[in-house]
């Protein structure tokens, strides 16, 4: 328990301090959440914007922090030999990835503090009250789980460089093919009926219709939300390389 | 009582190509014991199999009796390792891994006392990706020493360190030794492993081609004498009563034990030519057996 604690501390502290990652989990979501709640870009299925764009920012913070920011930094703990290194000490995978996990869920809760907060002051009016946010918070976990097994699952399989460049690609392709920022109602239907298979899809869509609607997710959400939250941490798990 | 590290039989292969090839070595607790061979020899394969990393194909792999990969958790408590590429997270400094790693084990030594012991104390704040390379292989050393361990396997532990420095690792080592800990060192500084190890495992194309103590692996005595001019070979022959090879113009070596007679013989023979005594060897040196052996390795195959 002493060593997972101090790893966890470690982690978010390591997490804070990189200037990249407050741009990556921070400033992007907090400019996108300013920006597509201000300006007429695309039609929203809300009568105030921002009630649309709260909800899919928050989905692009758990896309960041879970998937991207995790992937990059594990592929680089893996590329200098941090990871060979705590191998032969007995912190262990297991402590090694509960420290991940919650210094994943730190962040995540710093950063939906700073967009509800922000969100707020634009005039956004959550809806689903007490059992919405206990809701939200289980979906949030859910999206958490599995881009983070995506995310584990990239740093572990592609050279550091190379999973650098795929992470934030992946990033810029979810980002835009979601729901996040876009309704996807504005999309192709094609891309409509991949992207909720996809966790980010089914993680915005989700969160849009909770807090967003005031209604529940569909049915389908939530077994896409379940696929990937079991499976992508397996498929890390049995991929996943120290060298 | 049982080795601190058996290595029997050991074949790991990747594909096709097989990087160790039914090495068997053991090293014994208060023992140093030093892995040399050239690149590709297997070396670092083999302590990596050691450490739980890789699988034996053939052969087994014990450390304090037990399995790497199956008790991987028992090992590592008593095992302290420095891996060839083993890092550390780039904004911390030595103090902070130190402290962090020290939160891993139940009982470990102070962060402070290692800092120290290591002469680390200036750069204790200094961000990981600042440190020279001997200060990032000391600190690599002070974290696998933290535990106590009772095996400690060093992956080339002087690569990048400065004179000082070796000799606060070769200290080190002693004193860990002489605590009771086994340690198996693999390294290309010959003179290191001639200086730190109680025996030597020479390993080529993934096979163990030689192992012992320093005097068993230099064979028979010799008298290499180094003059300051060329001398005649033959004439130094007749009066020490055997056959003496000119390696060199002003080096000459026989296969005779050096007596203080002998050596007199020596002195007063280069007395009378006004020559003077560069060197005088009663053994074929470390390097000089190694790449000996390894010749006749790479001849052989």
């Amino acid at each position: 328990m002493r060593a997972w604690w101090a790893q966890t501390r470690a982690e978010v502290r390591m997490t804070v301090r990189r200037g990249e990652t407050l741009l990556l989990t921070i400033a992007i979501p907090v400019l996108l959440l300013v920006f597509f709640s201000l300006a007429h870009v695309t039609a929203t299925p809300t009568r105030h914007r921002v009630d649309f764009i709260a909800p899919g920012v928050i989905a692009l913070c758990v896309l960041s922090t879970s998937m991207v920011a995790l992937s990059i930094a594990t592929g680089f703990e893996r590329s200098f030999g941090v990871l060979r290194r705590l191998h032969v000490t007995p912190l262990g995978q297991r402590r090694l990835i509960g420290a991940k996990i919650a210094g994943v869920v730190a962040t995540e809760v710093i950063q939906v503090t700073v967009v509800a907060v922000v969100a707020l002051i634009l005039g956004w009016h959550p809806r689903g009250g007490l059992s919405g946010a206990a809701v939200a918070t289980l979906i949030v976990l859910l999206g958490s789980a599995g881009l983070a097994g995506i995310g584990l699952a990239l740093a572990g399989w592609l050279r550091a460089e190379v999973n650098l460049a795929a992470s934030n690609g992946l990033y810029l392709v979810l980002l835009l093919v979601s729901g996040i920022v876009v309704p996807l109602s504005s999309l192709p239907a094609v891309i409509g009926r991949v992207a909720v298979a996809l966790p980010s899809g089914a993680l915005a869509e989700s969160l849009h219709r909770l807090l967003g609607l005031g209604s529940s997710p569909t049915g389908g959400d939530w077994v896409s939300l379940v696929i990937w939250a079991l499976g992508a941490p397996v498929l890390a798990a049995r991929t996943f390389r120290l060298d | 009582m049982s080795h601190a590290v058996e290595v029997t039989g050991l074949r790991v292969a990747f594909g096709d190509l097989v990087a160790v090839d039914g090495a068997s070595l053991t090293v014994d607790y208060a023992e140093v014991v030093a892995l040399l061979g050239p690149n590709g020899a297997g070396k670092t394969t083999l302590v990596e199999t050691l450490l739980g990393f890789r699988d034996p194909g053939a052969g087994s792999v014990r450390v304090h009796g037990l399995d790497p990969r199956r008790d991987h958790d028992e090992v590592v408590l008593r095992t302290g390792a420095l891996l060839q590429r083993g890092g550390v997270w780039f904004p911390m400094t030595p103090a902070q891994v130190l402290n962090l790693t020290a939160t891993y084990y139940d009982a470990p030594r102070q962060p402070n006392e290692l800092l120290t012991l290591l002469d680390l104390d200036r750069c204790a704040q200094t961000p990981w990706r600042r440190l020279s390379g001997g200060e990032q292989q000391r600190t690599l050393l002070a974290l696998a020493l933290i535990a106590r361990p009772r095996v400690l396997v060093l992956d080339e532990p002087t690569t990048a360190v400065d004179p000082e420095g070796r000799q606060v690792i070769r200290s080190i080592i002693a004193a860990e030794a002489a605590r009771g800990c086994a340690v198996l060192i693999t390294t290309h500084e010959l003179t290191e492993a001639e200086r730190m190890a109680n025996r030597l495992v020479i390993m080529h194309q993934g096979r163990v081609v030689a192992a012992g103590s320093l005097d068993e692996l230099a064979g028979e005595p010799e008298l290499i004498i180094e003059t300051s001019t060329p001398l005649d070979a033959a004439q130094l022959g007749h009066l020490l009563g055997c056959a003496v090879v000119m390696e060199r113009p002003t080096r000459l070596r026989c296969r005779i034990e050096s007596t203080p007679e002998r050596v007199a013989i020596v002195s007063a023979w280069l007395s009378e030519h006004g020559a003077s005594l560069v060197s005088l060897q009663t053994r074929a040196t470390l390097e000089e057996r190694y790449l000996e052996l390894i010749a006749h390795e790479r001849s052989r195959s």
